[in-house]
């Protein structure tokens, strides 16, 4: 699919693109071997430079490679991947984190887009779609599933009784990112949201951007809930 | 210095655990650095006093009719020892102090008896010697504890309960305590009441009653505190079984379905979703097993239906019955009513238009829950068609859709055109704005 269109083709002057280098953080051993055979198979656009099975093998492997792109796991023993992500990102910012797990589960997603990751997609995902996320994080854009959609989307709902705003500048969503958001959660490509909105795919990646930045930093009670029950904050 | 070292880090490890234990905030009496029974060690801990002051208390207590006796007793035998041992440091001076307080209390307490005329000096050595034999019972049955905790093993029999283990210094000692309480009992009721025959008798057996009620109660609540925990063993036992017979009535069960027919694609698709969903649903579900007791609703009790559950079978459904993806996401949720039931049939039937028709393996589902209404998107990224050019005699859409829709004050929208997919939009007013 070509769905970035044509500011995607702009971006990339260079023809002798250099592939995207991606080190993966997951402590099954058998699913780490499956996603580098994938990749590995499918694309030239990425290169799986390392992997690590736990959280120390990924904070000394992170530190050590460098990687573009790190593919993180939710789910493993000490603390997962919001620990590595807590222990990684002060020393290493440039490094984009993008969140892989087999959990769809709320206070899962929320918890590490809290701390941080650029995206999280599911493990479910095809390989193709994998590959696009990746490449399109390490790009510095966010990537968002239907599902993180529909999450944020709850977690910033105005509801009738619910706590009062504290800084409305990152508590609520602007009418057009809920737009771009209801999208996204209908399985919208950013080139059909787009379309579909009469702006340019430069535009949705902004808001989309700007949706995971009050994601991040919202003091959204809903949001703060999750965070605090898995001891983010 | 290797001790010390190693010390510390029995130390560190021991603060580890406690850090892994969560405190219930309950007193536990002191095993480490105590005088007696670690009763004034474990309340201060436990009031963040410093211990001399709870000793100088009782002590005072001791004088008021022997009432900080009578508290430091009761609360020896109701607040359990600590199960880990936090080395606490005791200075030899410390220790002195502690007992020169012990001595002290009993001191006061006698001379406030014999001094407000209750009891006469007879009765007060009778009851001191008793309660230095209770004193001396109890301990060892604290020490017997701890040898348990620390073997980490019944020993079996009347000897193991009673001694666990301590041998030969443990039954002298149990027996000194229990020639103590009998000579204290026993200069109580000779020299400290004059009584006529059958009162004598009457008393002795009395006393002798509680005597051995005195002496035995260690034991007497170790029994019961280790039935709570083997029923505590036991109910956990029972979860682990549970969790076992699901994980084979399940997931094993559709694995051996997926091996025997590896070749068929779409089959074992069908079961590894079906499968994946059954799990979630159990796992995360509203009565899921990972919400815990927690999560507060009464798992006796059915929840009421909800529309994100409604959605959530009515995709499982259609993937089930047509091997296909239902992506479904919904925001904010709210009960069903016979309104929305409607619109959950209808969006069914529009997932299984797609899935029939569109010829794709994906179909999306979004459903949002605004005030005031309730609108449901299904979206397949296939083959579409002209809205225009269905021919009259297909009934799908005209009325299992928009009938159904009609009927309910809802509308119906659809965008398809051939080779760009389908969409159908339904929107249905809530009956109450309040949801």
């Amino acid at each position: 699919m070509t769905e970035e269109g044509p500011v995607a083709e702009e971006t990339d002057e260079t023809t002798t693109k250099r592939p995207v280098r991606v080190f993966l953080v997951d402590d099954h051993g058998l699913f780490r071997a499956g996603v580098r055979a994938e990749l590995d198979q499918i694309t030239d656009d990425v290169e799986v430079v390392g992997e690590a099975g736990s959280v120390a093998e990924a904070v000394a492997g992170i530190t050590h490679r460098k990687p573009d792109v790190v593919l993180l796991d939710v789910h493993m023993p000490d603390g997962g991947g919001a620990e590595v992500l807590r222990k990684v990102r002060p020393e290493l910012p440039e490094v984009v984190f993008l969140a892989l797990s087999v959990s769809d589960a709320a206070e899962d997603v929320i918890a590490v887009i809290r701390a941080g990751a650029r995206g999280y997609v599911t493990k479910t995902i095809s390989s193709q779609e994998l590959v696009q996320a990746v490449v399109r994080v390490s790009e510095g854009d966010a990537v968002f599933s239907p599902r993180l959609a529909g999450f944020v989307l709850d977690a910033f709902a105005d509801r009738p009784g619910a706590a009062p705003i504290s800084d409305p500048e990152l508590d609520l969503l602007t009418p057009r990112e809920r737009d771009v958001l209801r999208l996204l959660a209908r399985g919208y490509a950013y080139k059909e949201i787009a379309a579909e909105l009469f702006i340019s795919v430069k535009t949705v990646e902004t808001h989309v951007s700007s949706v995971l930045r009050k994601t991040q930093l919202s003091n959204r009670y809903e949001l703060s809930r999750w965070a605090s029950d898995r001891r983010l904050v | 210095m290797v001790e010390t070292d190693e010390r510390r880090s029995v130390a560190t490890q021991d603060a580890e655990r406690t850090a892994l234990v969560p405190d219930d905030g309950r007193m536990r009496r002191r095993r480490t650095g105590r005088a007696i029974a670690g009763v004034a060690g474990g309340l201060a801990d436990h009031l963040q006093l410093p211990v001399l002051w709870v000793r100088i208390a009782f002590a005072a207590l001791a004088a008021c009719g022997g009432a900080g006796i009578l508290a430091y007793g009761l609360l020896w035998v109701f607040v359990r020892q600590q199960s880990n041992e936090q080395p606490q440091e005791v200075s030899g001076k410390e220790r002195q102090q502690a007992f020169g307080l012990v001595a002290l209390g009993i001191a006061l307490a006698v001379a406030a008896g014999t001094l407000s005329g209750i009891v006469n000096g007879w009765v007060a050595a009778g009851l001191g010697v008793t309660l230095v034999g209770v004193a001396v019972v109890w301990r060892e049955a604290d020490e017997s504890q701890r040898r348990r905790w620390r073997d980490a093993s019944r020993a079996g029999g009347v000897r193991g309960v009673v001694f666990g283990g301590g041998g030969g210094t443990a039954l002298v000692r149990v027996l000194t305590g229990a020639a103590l309480v009998t000579t204290g009992i026993a200069v109580f009721v000779f020299r400290a009441l004059a009584l006529d025959q059958v009162q004598f008798a009457l008393v002795a057996v009395v006393a002798a009653l509680v005597g051995v009620a005195v002496l035995t109660v260690p034991w007497w609540l170790r029994l019961v505190r280790d039935l709570g925990d083997e029923r505590t063993a036991r109910i956990r036992t029972e979860e682990r079984a549970e969790i076992a017979a699901h994980l084979h009535d399940s997931v094993l069960q559709t694995l051996a379905l997926i091996q025997k027919q590896p070749d068929v694609s779409r089959e074992v698709l069908r079961l590894a979703r079906g499968q994946e969903r059954q799990l979630r649903g159990w796992l995360y579900g509203p009565s899921g097993y990972g919400k815990g007791i927690a999560a507060g609703s009464d798992p006796k009790k059915p929840a009421p239906e909800t529309l994100s559950g409604a959605i959530g079978n009515a995709a499982g459904e259609v993937e089930d019955s047509f091997a296909i993806k239902v992506h479904h996401v919904v925001v904010g949720d709210c009960p069903v009513d016979d309104k929305l039931r409607a619109l959950v049939k209808a969006a069914r039937e529009a997932m299984v238009n797609a899935a029939k028709h569109a010829e794709v393996g994906e179909v999306s589902v979004y459903a949002e829950v605004e005030t005031g209404q309730v609108t449901v998107f299904v979206r397949d990224r296939g083959k579409g068609f002209d809205p225009d050019g269905v021919s009259p005699d297909r009934h799908g859409l005209a009325d299992s859709i928009r009938g159904r829709m009609d009927r309910n004050g809802g509308t119906v929208r659809l965008r398809s055109a051939p080779g760009e997919g389908t969409e159908v939009q339904l929107s249905m007013p809530l009956a109450t704005a309040n949801t």
